[in-house]
């Protein structure tokens, strides 16, 4: 925002309030009430708004106060957002920033705990990203913001307490670049978001016992980086995707088809997708738990898979 | 103490009301069923006054006094009011989120409609002469008949390229006929730096705005030369240096686009507005409601103007919308509005070029209804008298054409003859002929156009998708159609 007097953030409590999980905490003193608007309760009016600012000049960031409620704005993100671009042959840009907390969180009520990603795969001319800690959050915020398309970028809920150390200086990152999390030899994780926590903790007891898995996490969810993973797959010869979408539909689901189109040749064994089960988030802790995949899985589908 | 008394005063002079009528010789009307029935459908108060409904109250009671009393009670009530809010200021406020507001021990019920509907703002009237002691901005010759000959180019356009569908040499067309006053005096109201967001009946103002025959030709042919790069069906026109955004067909998406681009502007304090249009059937859309209620809370530069021509596709107004039309929603978010007869072009100029002034020194949104009718039928897609009477299309027609309306004025000012009016109708119908000629002949977009501008630059599944579809082409060449270049 300092950068670019263009940038403007625009969402429910953000100004003042500072968003729902401080994202936006202070920004509004730095650079007032009508750059950091607080909008009245109608997502699909406010994408609106930011598509018709976008049109007009400006770079807006949507923030939608939990992912889910981004539903609401499915209209303009898929008809007007990602289309018109194309549909105006070129003539009107929309650099619009989507963003907000998704995923599980901890015992937020099903209509809390949706993964938007499933839902807005598809949509032609958008681009989807997910950051998972403090680092490319940063670089990947960044390089959205810049962008000239259109981009979704998935937090998650349970990942903004994260603390890391990062650098001062400005940096932007790819947001067409997976990252390598930890190089291996024998399997290829493919994960994105909370879950690459949950596979590094599986990671842990997987080198314990003398496996030696390489972990990428994907971090773009469209279009997917098939060459860092086609890299480790005509290394590794063994995919795991670990992933909180549902099963039914989720990133999982596409990028298996994917790697199996493109890599097939390569693989020794058949993708294992690790998902969410098909069913609404429940509220009580232990289903909750149990609906998300545990690292205990993850060590298992790996012991299975490198037989 | 002095306030209790006026009040039970007021309360006896209408209750006197009451009673006077009641010596009516039938007392059933008292014990009518209709007005102690919680169930009867109308707003009923506590002294069982029918209000909103008298037909319902008509309905039951068998005698005529039912109105009389109706409209004795209603001056009774006004003059209540005027006490009631009299005595309302003297009393204690409350504070609430929101402000203060007075208070009330009555228990009254806002009507859901209002005795009255509310007026047209009409300059000329049906025979071209302005109306005495009318109020409304003064046109130039020069500028009357820039609109009048647009208004004429706009209704040949949508007549032969309307034809041009049924022919088969285009696949889809909608027309504007009927709304040509809407259309052109609007824009002729604005400048070229306001931002134009338009539904999809509003060609008229990029026509204003210096879009040719051509451009609009080539759009509907969905050539090379198209400003969409032929991705979008006929009639969904854009063009960023008129400033008139891409039509999208989705129904009211661009009223809270529109408080966006408002937003940008005022970011930019720019001495320009926002204008978006839309039909009585887009506001019903969630879009229209929450667009409406940003636009006021964000005091954002925009005109709302709603072409209420009666139809959408076949619904009318009467099941699309409850309320006094669509100029009484304003007020419910806090916008000014007003209501225009949308065929008298010199009323909706006027109204147009007021609303942008206060959207733009005031910076706040203004709505206005341009009341008009739907002469042609939705679309090509559409037959319209399946639906509505011949008669009454023709009516609106002929009667109550906006362009013949204007053309008396502007002939009674001594601007235009029959033999200019032969010869521009003469000259659009020929350029618009040669126009569409030439779109037809021209080369299509090539399949290139298929894969561009989906993204700033093509990431890696688009190429491959197109380097699939090119390979497809070359193994079957005789299924590519021969006149899309590749």
């Amino acid at each position: 925002m300092e950068r670019d007097a263009r940038v403007c953030v625009m969402g429910e409590d953000v100004g003042h309030y500072g968003g729902s999980y401080k994202v936006t905490k202070d920004l509004a003193n730095k650079y007032g009430d009508l750059r950091v608007l607080d909008t009245p309760i109608a997502e699909n009016s406010f994408t609106g708004m930011a598509i018709g600012a976008a049109m007009t000049g400006l770079r807006p960031i949507v923030e939608g106060m939990n992912m889910g409620f981004l539903l609401l704005a499915f209209n303009q993100i898929s008809n007007n957002c990602g289309m018109l671009h194309y549909t105006s042959g070129g003539q009107f840009t929309i650099p619009v920033v989507i963003r907000g907390p998704g995923g599980v969180g901890r015992q937020l009520g099903a209509e809390h705990s949706q993964r938007l990603e499933s839902y807005f795969q598809s949509i032609p001319g958008i681009q989807m990203v997910a950051c998972s800690t403090p680092y490319n959050a940063k670089g990947l915020m960044k390089a959205a913001i810049r962008s000239e398309n259109p981009v979704i970028l998935f937090e998650h809920v349970l990942l903004y307490n994260l603390k890391e150390r990062i650098p001062d200086e400005e940096y932007v990152l790819n947001l067409e670049e997976a990252e390598m999390v930890r190089p291996g030899e024998h399997i290829t994780i493919l994960t994105y978001s909370r879950m690459r926590y949950h596979v590094m903790q599986a990671a842990k007891t997987l080198v314990n016992k003398g496996y030696d898995p390489e972990v990428i996490d994907i971090r773009s969810l469209k279009p997917f980086d098939l060459h860092t993973i086609g890299n480790s797959v005509k290394k590794t010869h063994r995919v795991l995707i670990v992933e909180e979408c549902m099963r039914t539909g989720g990133i999982g689901a596409s990028l298996t088809a994917a790697i199996n189109e493109y890599f097939h040749d390569y693989l020794d064994a058949p993708v294992v997708c690790l998902s969410s089960q098909d069913v609404p988030t429940p509220y009580a802790g232990t289903l909750e738990e149990w609906t998300v995949v545990q690292p205990t899985q993850i060590v298992t589908a790996v012991e299975q898979l490198c037989r | 103490m002095a306030i209790w008394l006026r009040r039970s005063r007021s309360l006896a002079h209408y209750l006197k009301a009451e009673i006077g009528f009641w010596k009516v010789p039938n007392q059933r009307s008292f014990l009518n069923p209709c007005f102690f029935n919680p169930e009867n459908s109308s707003s009923t108060t506590l002294t069982g006054e029918n209000y909103g409904n008298p037909a319902s109250f008509l309905g039951n009671s068998p005698t005529l006094f039912g109105s009389r009393r109706f409209e004795s009670i209603k001056s009774g009530r006004e003059e209540l009011d005027l006490e009631y809010e009299n005595s309302g200021h003297q009393n204690q406020a409350m504070d609430f989120p929101g402000g203060r507001i007075s208070f009330t021990s009555e228990m009254k019920f806002i009507s859901e409609s209002p005795r009255e509907r509310i007026p047209c703002y009409r300059v000329l009237d049906y025979d071209g002469l302005p109306i005495m002691h009318s109020s409304f901005v003064e046109v130039s010759k020069e500028e009357a008949l820039k609109m009048f000959s647009s208004m004429v180019t706009l209704e040949t356009m949508d007549t032969i390229l309307y034809e041009a569908q049924r022919q088969g040499r285009i696949s889809f067309y909608l027309t504007s006929i009927g709304e040509e006053a809407i259309n052109i005096a609007t824009a002729a109201a604005l400048t070229p730096h306001d931002v134009v967001l338009p539904q999809y009946r509003e060609p008229g103002v990029l026509l204003w705005r210096g879009f040719t025959l051509q451009e609009f030709s080539n759009q509907c042919f969905g050539n090379k030369a198209d400003y969409g790069k032929g991705r979008q069906m006929p009639i969904h026109y854009g063009s960023n240096k008129h400033n008139y955004f891409t039509v999208s067909s989705t129904i009211a998406t661009q009223i809270p686009q529109a408080v966006g681009a408002a937003y940008s502007l005022k970011m930019d304090k720019k001495d320009a507005c926002v204008v978006t249009y839309f039909g009585d059937g887009g506001t019903s859309e969630g879009d229209f409601h929450a667009g409406l209620n940003f636009a006021a809370v964000m005091e954002a530069p925009v005109v709302y103007i709603c072409r209420n021509n009666g139809w959408a596709i076949s619904t009318p107004v009467s099941q699309q919308f409850r309320s006094d039309g669509v100029v009484v929603k304003g007020k419910a978010y806090g916008i000014q509005s007003i209501r225009v007869d949308g065929n008298d072009a010199l009323a909706v100029y006027s109204a147009t070029r007021a609303a942008r002034e206060m959207a733009i020194t005031e910076q706040k949104p203004i709505l206005i209804e341009m009341l008009t009718y739907r002469v042609g039928h939705h679309s090509t897609s559409d037959d319209s008298t399946k639906y509505r009477p011949v008669d009454e299309i023709e009516h609106w027609k002929t009667a109550r054409n906006p362009i013949s309306r204007f053309r008396k004025w502007v002939d009674k000012n001594g601007w235009w003859s029959d033999k200019d009016e032969s010869e521009l109708r003469v000259n659009v119908r020929k350029q618009l002929l040669q126009a569409i000629q030439v779109a037809e002949k021209a080369e299509k977009p090539p399949i290139s156009n298929l894969f561009t501008d989906v993204y700033e630059s093509l990431p890696s599944n688009l190429c491959e998708q197109e380097e699939l579809l090119r390979e497809s082409i070359k193994r079957h060449p005789q299924d590519y159609p021969s006149d899309v270049p590749v």
